[in-house]
């Protein structure tokens, strides 16, 4: 739960707000409960949002919302804010097995508190009225824009369209013998692209393997209870001080198991997680290269089209043609279309820059956080360890001198 | 004088035994290290206020192991180290002797590898340690607690494989290969007649020593032998088949050595000195062996020679020419079991079948220890494997970063990975170090399983004396019994019967011969037992012994590398400390 204290660029003091108490807005995300049966079983998260922003209902508000209520929310967000990079949510699909265990729930819950708390504590995201619709609307309300959203249909009709000229200008570059898409040709942006790109492989790589030190500090536990119990077993059989000594032994060897156990839950949320975050922040910021690739694209298309439309429009006043008029409405609203897609595209790279800055120093300090508790948690551990093994020592030398 | 992390530092290239890591150069974060551990003694860390142990990783000997099971090849690190001072080799009596230059609870990890690294590396460095006269691998001897004032040793070494060519007229030519080993023994023991010599030995002839051995020495708890391997000819030439057979004969022949009985047999002797063609009566095949009893048989079946000769008595039916007898030892054991009838003499020694249940007891208990040390053993060496490469990914990660920085935000966060990634490699090598060295703790565990099929061995020959004696006895009543009936029968006519007299004679000679075989048999029979008796107190006094010596080391080893992997952390812990995230 991070309260926000960033400046809200552009925003006044409401001459509603009482006191001169910063803004703010707070979330958290908690309580999992399941609910539904069978198949259609789904866990719901309660969502309290504390704020003073004028333009929400409240200072407190209470809303039950489940997994796809938050996809919802960043899918509204992507379209919207192009070129910031959206907080990356926890992945979709779990194994059938695991999708309930308590584990995966409290994973999810957790990335899920994150990912509201970053869109509220980004000065432009905070605004947004799909946020404080999401934080705020009933639950009926939001069933159904959610399933508006899912709908096989989603897209806008201008968007169909345009999906239709895009593959339609795609077919009849292949047949002209076009060559590939356009690109930008700015040697930074392509260095920084060629960076996100392996700096995803380099993650993906660096998160295998905690999540396999995770996997190893349980089997680690479970080998030395087992071992335990066997020692245990045998201090039976031997008797005398010598099967005291292996009790002990064995006692002690379980007592450890149980702190691997809960070392390696804590590597989990703490490290694994972390990472496996800073892996879909990656992919966030890979899908924003491909909108800023999508808007250049179209961008360029457009000049296109506005230079033959210039030429025909030019054609058709020269032979003063009928159908100048609409040839000339037509290129007025191309030309705002292209106006329009120029500053879209310059306002993703603009933003992108800003983003790019913050996301640095963000991954700088989470990955410093990561790792601090990963160290503290392996030093515990390690000090743990010593403590209980050094404890037995001068029972095995009482032991041999008797 | 404090071993600082420096040296560690340069240890991460020795031993690295990935080409990533040799490639890397690391420059060295940890250039405050000298100042560091001061540093932490006078900060309120809330992390680790223990010791910071002095580093001592030298002795990371068996960081090679590829294998955790198998024995650790030893390097020499002695010598490899110029920065490591010689007393290496701590006196586990000793713990607190201050290596460390706290004053804190004693810091193992200056302790951790003494009872046997020591062993080892003095072996290396040509001192000996006179009470201990095997190595680890072979240790069931009179423990260095109650080692007696006597110093003598008797080390066997095997090296040197050979491949030899068997030079009878076989058809085949250049047919018949074979390995010969050299067996090297230092030696001070007196009978030997001499302190160093050698001979070349195949393992046919490993195989006639423990068989001689065996009829020798019923009853004592005589180590097993390695198995015979029944490959292919080509398996056998292959050089790790040699080697891992060299390193079991090497095992054996010291197991031996340690055995206060068997280590003054001829037959030992004979072995480890004669040269050329071992003298020892080979052992023939069963099929020889039947071959012969059945040549035996008819005559004995005539009534000719069935007398038990007093010197056959003293081996097992089982396993001889003498069918006749196995028939016969074969209806008594029968007798004993199913007709219920109580033989003359029976094992009566509830203290000895009281043992005998123990001892499988235990057997039961240290089979299913030696299960767990090993799955132990390996989900350590996993972890440390894990460890290491996430280490590794991390380096690429700082490498990949410090290339392609732009904002200094990322030259902040590859100096915290390069930070992270170090510790984890050098946490990682430490855990495997640490695996080594429990594997060679743990071992001992297996080596007593090992050792029950010896005692199995033993108490067979007890089962099997006592049954010849029962045999004896009841061949000696029906014989009696005979002669009786025969004395009364002749009795009944005037001036005697000749041939029934004839008989009487014989029978009673039959009788004599008997008589002495069954004395023979049971002075055996007591012997044996004996021999087991002193053996299972040897047994438990030797075993309590080594299981303590395991457990210490075992806990030791566990303590010192914690305490080392706890100082790694520590420090990355403090390092990144302006992160820590304020309690929520």
């Amino acid at each position: 739960m991070i309260s926000t204290n960033r400046t809200l660029s552009g925003s006044s003091q409401s001459p509603r707000s009482p006191s001169s108490q910063p803004p703010y807005l707070s979330v958290s995300v908690s309580d999992p409960v399941k609910l539904g049966n069978g198949v259609q079983a789904y866990i719901s998260y309660r969502v309290i949002t504390k704020t003073n922003f004028p333009e929400y209902q409240g200072p407190e508000k209470i809303v039950i919302r489940r997994y796809s209520d938050f996809i919802w929310l960043r899918d509204r967000l992507f379209e919207k804010y192009k070129g910031i990079f959206i907080p990356p949510l926890p992945e979709k699909s779990a194994v059938e097995k695991f999708r309930f265990s308590a584990e995966f729930i409290e994973m999810r819950r957790q990335a899920l508190d994150i990912f509201v708390n970053r869109i509220a504590s980004h000065h432009a995201l905070q605004q947004s009225e799909d946020l404080r619709t999401f934080l705020q609307a009933d639950e009926e309300t939001m069933e159904r824009l959610r399933a508006h959203e899912t709908s096989i249909f989603k897209k806008k009709p201008a968007d169909l369209m345009q999906m239709f000229k895009d593959v339609q200008s795609k077919v009849s570059d292949v047949v002209l013998g076009k060559e590939k898409p356009v690109e930008e040709s700015d040697p930074e942006y392509e260095k920084l692209k060629h960076y996100i790109f392996e700096l995803e492989n380099h993650l993906a790589e660096a998160q295998k393997h905690a999540y396999r030190l995770v996997k190893r500090h349980r089997e680690l536990g479970q080998s030395l209870s087992d071992f335990g119990k066997a020692v245990k077993l045998l201090g039976a059989c031997e008797g005398n001080s010598l099967g005291r000594a292996f009790s002990e032994l064995g006692a002690k060897s379980e007592t450890l198991s149980v702190k691997l156990q809960k070392e390696a839950h804590q590597l989990l949320m703490n490290f694994e997680e972390p990472l496996k975050d800073y892996v879909r922040a990656v992919q966030s910021v890979k899908a924003t290269i491909t909108e800023r690739a999508n808007a250049f694209r179209r961008q360029c298309e457009l000049t296109e089209t506005i230079k033959l439309k210039e030429i025909n429009l030019n054609k058709l006043s020269l032979i003063r043609s009928d159908k100048v008029g609409e040839a000339e409405m037509e290129y007025n609203e191309l030309k705002a279309e292209s106006e329009e897609a120029t500053r879209l595209f310059e306002s993703i790279v603009r933003l992108m820059n800003e983003e790019l800055v913050h996301f640095q120093e963000r991954k700088t300090l989470d990955m410093g956080i990561a790792f601090n508790e990963f160290a503290r948690g392996q030093a515990r551990l390690a000090n743990g360890i010593a403590d209980a093994w050094r404890s037995l020592l001068p029972k095995l030398e009482a032991c041999s001198s008797s | 004088m404090m071993g600082s992390e420096n040296e560690g530092f340069e240890e991460a290239h020795l031993y690295a035994s990935r080409e990533e890591m040799e490639n890397l150069v690391l420059d060295d974060p940890l250039n405050n290290n000298g100042n560091d551990n001061n540093n932490n003694n006078n900060s309120n860390s809330s992390i680790n206020g223990k010791s910071y142990s002095a580093y001592r990783s030298a002795m990371s000997s068996l960081s090679d192991t590829h294998h955790p099971l198998s024995s650790p090849i030893l390097v020499t690190s002695a010598e490899s180290d110029p920065l490591l001072s010689p007393p290496r080799f701590r006196d586990l009596r000793n713990p607190n002797a201050p290596e460390s230059s706290y004053i804190e609870p004693p810091a193992y990890s200056d302790v951790i590898f003494c009872p046997f690294e020591g062993n080892n590396v003095s072996d290396i460095n040509g001192v000996e340690s006179p009470s201990r006269n095997s190595d680890f691998s072979g240790r069931f001897s009179p423990s260095s607690s109650s080692s007696s004032s006597s110093s003598e040793y008797l080390k066997i070494t095997v090296s040197n494989p050979q491949k030899e060519q068997e030079n009878s007229n076989s058809i085949v030519p250049g047919g018949n290969t074979y390995v010969t080993y050299l067996i090297s023994t230092r030696t001070n023991i007196s009978d030997f007649g001499g302190s160093e010599f050698g001979v070349r030995r195949r393992f046919r002839d490993v195989v006639t020593l423990s068989d001689r051995l065996s009829e020798s020495y019923r009853g004592l708890f005589i180590p097993p032998r390695p198995d015979k391997s029944v490959v292919e000819s080509q398996v056998m030439q292959k050089q790790e088949f040699v080697e891992q057979r060299r390193v079991a004969l090497e095992k054996y022949l010291r197991r031996l050595a340690a055995h206060p009985m068997i280590r003054r047999s001829d037959e030992l002797k004979v072995f480890l000195q004669v040269q050329g063609k071992l003298p020892l009566p080979t052992t023939t095949d069963v099929a020889s062996r039947m071959l012969d009893g059945a040549v035996k048989l008819p005559k004995q079946l005539m009534g000719e020679s069935t007398v038990l000769a007093p010197h056959e008595v003293v081996q097992p039916a089982k396993g001889g020419r003498d069918l006749l007898r196995l028939f016969k030892e074969l209806k008594q054991s029968m007798a004993n079991d199913w007709i219920g009838s109580k033989p003359a003499v029976v094992e009566e020694d509830k203290e000895f079948l009281e043992k005998k249940e123990r001892v499988n007891d235990l057997e039961l208990q240290l089979s299913n220890a030696s299960q767990q040390a090993e799955a132990l053993v390996k989900a350590q060496q996993d972890m440390g494997e894990t460890l290491g490469e996430l280490g590794l990914a991390f380096i690429k990660l700082t490498k990949f970063e410090n290339e392609e920085a732009v904002f200094n935000s990322q030259r902040v966060r590859a100096t915290d990975m390069k930070g992270f990634a170090t510790a984890a490699v050098k946490a990682s090598r430490f855990y495997r170090e640490l695996n080594a060295q429990t594997v060679k703790h743990l071992d001992m565990l297996h080596e007593y399983l090992g050792l029950m099929l010896a005692v199995h061995n033993a108490f067979t020959d007890r089962s099997s004396a006592l049954l010849t004696v029962q045999t004896l006895l009841s061949d000696l009543s029906s014989l009696e019994s005979k002669a009786e009936k025969l004395e009364a029968a002749s009795s009944k006519i005037f001036g005697g019967d000749k041939s029934r007299v004839r008989k009487i004679d014989e029978l009673k000679d039959t009788i004599r011969v008997t008589e002495d075989a069954k004395n023979v048999a049971i002075r055996e029979y007591e012997r044996i037992k004996e021999n087991n008796r002193t053996e299972l107190e040897r047994l438990d006094r030797e075993r309590k012994a080594d299981f303590l010596t395991m457990l210490k080391g075992f806990v030791l080893n566990q303590v010192g590398y914690a305490e080392k992997i706890s100082n790694v952390w520590t420090k990355v812990a403090e390092e990144t400390s302006g992160y820590e995230k304020e309690s929520s």
